[in-house]
């Protein structure tokens, strides 16, 4: 089985050719063939994610490093500085692959319905089959500069997927490409902190690699499974599967090991723990552990005859390596910060919804954006080592989950909603990696995928149904505008009224017109409002439960921070869900084009009947002990308790669950379903939006403040766009101003071209004319003057020339008689 | 035995009156006849030489002369003949093309 996991550079070339593909080819395909390309690019990329799943399956969890074939790994070598493109196939990065490829693949599908008539539409599947292939590079990467390659490669996908739809009429494409510039702007800020922290980190270890081979990542899990994971409370999809090898006898286990089988599954452990290596053989994570084992002054070999202690030497100054992990880690948490969409450069998430919804959905609420925090979780070890970087990493994260949640509130457009619940959820996640609640913080952005895929898809659906019901409407006296798709969005300019299809105000009574994506949007909010037993309840509160043990039990700040603050967050999210559906789908249709609003077909229904159904199932992946029958025993379908915990354990250095609280989820659930029926009260029975075009809360004038913030995003744009863009504007225009007056007028014109004047002339006249023309006509002055003198000897008379001979024979013969005379 | 410095004389006398004939006289073909003297007193001088050392090389010498001087007289004679075809003359104080 060994060779399984030979496939992993697939997992990137799969998806890269179907790009190529459609970049090359797609515009002269139809659309049903640049759509089977795509999906097929994408499901083939599943396949191979669900085939290395059985590897690690097959081979106990344990990591591999693949190096691609043909250019070997390497890709820069530079003194101590190697870089290659090996591929890390382990838990953690097949848990990634796995659920992008899923969702990816399901909004694959959904495009090919979503996207149909588009001008662009090979160019829309190549960008999201090129997506796949550098999310999956991200994940697979085994070290911080391939990472950051797929990193950066995402962010390009982003930009181009935002900006789309560039060239839309009445400055509708303004705005996408500004929201593009947007997006590419605030993820570049964060870039930068990535890049530091880079620097830093190869500075510090001489290395970028995750983790060498044959080095342990988590030496305790390992050891466990080496003494035959006798710990019943894991009893999880490792150890059915290590029954089942055992049970099918050793001919299951691999042939070399085969006369070791009597010895059980540690017989296929070269190692346990990490002793045998030299601090330069051990990946950045290990070197770490090591270092901020030592004691104040005690160095350790670090191979190849050089000591390493705490201290750190940067230039002339020097300083403890915890320092320096603080370092990386807020470096990194910019990175977080631009890419996951924390504050403060969230601004970016909401405006990228201008893109299509598929992209949305994909890029935008399921993948892309969680990259950060799987970066943070593979960072784990940094975190763990720094108190005060985990602590702002936390308070950023609950930050953010509040803002989020707070801003979505007051907004109106479906999908914006959404976005802001996006930024809100990932402060869950980022606040989940703070108090070091990596497993769940995994398991809350794979819940959060595939509820907020749904979600997104299902905003797609009513928006598009929106726009069939528009064209419905005004198809009655023009010439048959009845085809659907998006070919609307060039003819929309020729409709006299403004119509917003995202506009919740235009919205009521779908629940009627769309019941598929009526049922499967309640699912949606259900499992996002945490409402048992959906997905969301199961992840949000193994983050709750975390936070209660930190913080309760261990007693740190942080985590009764986390804790109180991610509760009010949660409430929020269960508040304006509820309000979105009561908005959207009950009462009454406010716009015509609601009332002739029609299903999407099925291309478009089937991602999210299956996104439904995964949304319900997704949470008995991760079921914490002592929940007893609350869970169906349906966790029993996924290889029993906490098995994503379980599978996550040997990725995952600092690894930790917490204990089920009963009165947290009871707790949880009381304010969840509590929030959602003060918010059917308030906007339930037609009130959701009054006869003004206003929220109830707008127009109840003890809440209108508040409610305008939120309206207003907590005027964190308009901050923005004080502090930042209208100074930048200015000091621009300032320098403009400089450039034009001063540069332009006065030196360009007045000492740049007036000075060149007088220097050519001076240099022409004189210097040319005068010196150098001078001196070459003097030249052939002479030259004539003299050969004038000389032709007079050529007489052309022979005899002359004869007596010249002839004096010259003389001449040479006297000279030659000469010294005979004298000697 | 005559003496070599006999011949020497005697070479010496014809070689002036080669020379003195080339400068003197117009008519290109008497010029030939003055270089011709010229040469044959330079081939008298080497057979005397050859003779005073009883070294057979300058008489040898003397053989390449007397061609080299045919060949020469011949391409000398078709000159002169062409001359006259141009200019009518074989005057050599007519001939001064190649004055500078």
């Amino acid at each position: 089985m060994q060779n399984l996991a030979l496939i992993a550079p697939l997992i990137v070339l799969i998806p890269a050719i179907g790009a190529f593909i459609n970049f090359t080819l797609g515009p002269r395909l139809s659309e049903r063939f640049v759509s089977i390309i795509g999906t097929t690019a994408s499901g083939l990329t599943f396949g191979v994610a669900a085939l290395l799943l059985v590897y690690l399956h097959n081979n106990f969890y344990q990591p591999v490093i693949v190096n691609p074939p043909l250019i070997n790994g390497t890709w820069i070598s530079i003194g101590t500085l190697e870089i290659s493109w090996q591929l890390r196939v382990d838990t953690l990065s097949v848990t990634m692959m796995f659920f992008a490829s899923l969702v990816g693949t399901l909004i694959h599908i959904y495009s090919a319905g979503y996207m149909h008539g588009d001008a662009r539409y090979a160019r829309f599947f190549a960008y999201l089959n090129m997506f796949l292939a550098f999310m999956m590079l991200l994940v697979s990467a085994n070290n911080f500069v391939v990472m950051f390659v797929g990193w950066e490669g995402v962010g390009l996908c982003s930009y181009l997927l935002i900006g789309f739809w560039w060239d839309r009429s009445r400055g509708a494409g303004w705005r996408n490409s500004n929201a593009a510039r947007k997006a590419m702007i605030a993820n570049r800020v964060g870039d930068f902190g990535v890049m530091i922290a880079m620097f830093l980190i190869f500075w510090t270890f001489g290395t970028l690699d995750f983790y060498k081979p044959n080095e342990v990542v988590n030496v305790n899990a390992v050891q466990r499974l080496a003494e035959g994971g006798a710990d019943d409370s894991h009893s999880s999809l490792l150890l059915t599967s290590t029954a089942a090898q055992e049970d099918h006898g050793e001919e299951a286990a691999d042939g070399e090991h085969a006369e070791e089988g009597s010895h059980g599954p540690a017989a296929h452990l070269e190692y346990t723990n990490n002793d045998h290596l030299a601090l330069r053989q051990m990946g950045v994570f290990g070197q770490t552990d090591r270092l901020m084992a030592l004691g104040e002054d005690e160095t350790i070999d670090f191979g190849l005859g050089e000591m390493r202690g705490r201290t750190i030497q940067v230039g002339q100054y020097s300083f403890d390596i915890s320092l320096m992990l603080v370092l990386i880690v807020l470096f990194l948490l910019l990175g977080v910060a631009g890419k996951s969409a924390q504050i403060p450069l969230f601004v970016w998430l909401p405006d990228a919804m201008a893109g299509p919804t598929p992209a949305s959905s994909l890029i935008h609420a399921a993948t892309m954006v969680t990259a950060g925090v799987y970066m943070m979780v593979r960072s784990n070890v940094f975190l763990y080592h720094s108190d005060v970087a985990s602590f702002i990493v936390t308070l950023v994260g609950v930050g953010t989950a509040l803002v989020g949640g707070f801003i979505a509130l007051g907004q109106f457009d479906i999908k914006r909603v959404l976005a802001y619940s996006t930024v809100s959820q990932l402060g869950f996640m980022v606040a989940a990696v703070g108090i070091g609640a990596y497993p769940a913080a995994m398991f809350h952005m794979i819940t959060h995928a595939f509820f907020k895929a749904l979600l997104f898809m299902g905003s797609g659906s009513v928006i598009h149904g929106m726009e069939h019901g528009h064209h419905h409407l005004h198809g009655d006296h023009k010439d048959g505008h009845d085809d659907h798709g998006d070919d609307h969005h060039d003819e929309k300019a020729h409709h006299e009224e403004e119509f917003d299809p995202q506009d919740m105000r235009n919205m009521g009574g779908l629940r009627h017109k769309m019941p598929v994506t009526y049922w499967t949007y309640v699912i949606g909010t259900f499992a996002l409002a945490g409402i048992w037993p959906f997905a969301g309840f199961w992840s949000k509160d193994e983050i709750l439960a975390d936070a209660w043990e930190v913080g309760l039990i261990r007693g740190e700040l942080k985590g009764f921070i986390a804790l109180v603050l991610l509760i009010a967050a949660a409430a929020m999210t269960a508040f304006y869900m509820w309000r979105q559906i009561e908005m959207v789908f009950h009462g009454k249709a406010r716009h015509e084009a609601a009332k002739h609003a029609s299903e999407s077909n099925w291309m478009m229904t089937l991602p999210l009947i299956i996104l439904a159904v995964s949304s319900f199932f997704v949470g008995f992946i991760n079921v914490p002990s002592g929940v007893g029958i609350f869970s169906f025993g349906l966790e029993n379908m996924f290889g029993g308790l906490h098995s994503l915990a379980d599978f996550l354990e040997f990725s995952i250095a600092k690894f930790h669950i917490p204990a089920f609280q009963p009165v947290l989820a009871i707790m949880t659930m009381i304010i969840g379903v509590t929030a959602m029926f003060i918010a059917s009260r308030i906007y339930g029975g037609g009130r959701a939006v009054n006869k003004a075009g206003k929220d109830p809360l707008e127009a109840d004038a003890s809440t209108a403040p508040i409610w305008s913030i939120a309206n207003a995003r907590m005027y964190w744009d308009n901050i923005y766009e004080r502090v930042f863009v209208q100074p930048f504007t200015r000091v621009a225009e300032g320098i403009a101003a400089f450039d034009w007056n001063i540069l332009h007028d006065y030196f360009h014109d007045t000492i740049l071209y007036k000075g060149f004047n007088a220097l050519g002339s001076f240099l022409s006249r004189p210097v040319d004319l005068g010196i150098i023309d001078g001196a070459v006509n003097g030249m052939g002055r002479l030259v004539r003057g003299t050969a004038g003198l000389l032709r007079q000897a050529q007489t052309g008379y022979v005899r002359v020339y004869a007596v010249m001979l002839f004096l010259g024979v003389v001449v040479v013969v006297v000279l030659m008689l000469l010294p005979m005379i004298r000697g | 035995m005559v003496q070599t410095e006999a011949f020497i004389i005697l070479s010496m006398i014809l070689f002036a009156l080669g020379a003195m004939g080339v400068l003197i006289r117009r008519n290109p073909i008497l010029v030939f006849m003055a270089v011709e003297l010229m040469l044959n007193s330079a081939n008298l001088a080497l057979v005397a030489f050859a003779r005073q050392w009883g070294h057979s090389d300058g008489q040898i010498f003397v053989f390449f002369v007397i061609t080299v001087a045919a060949a020469e007289v011949a391409v000398g004679l078709a000159l002169i003949v062409a001359i006259f075809r141009t200019k009518q003359s074989i005057n050599i104080d007519d001939l001064h093309l190649m004055e500078g």
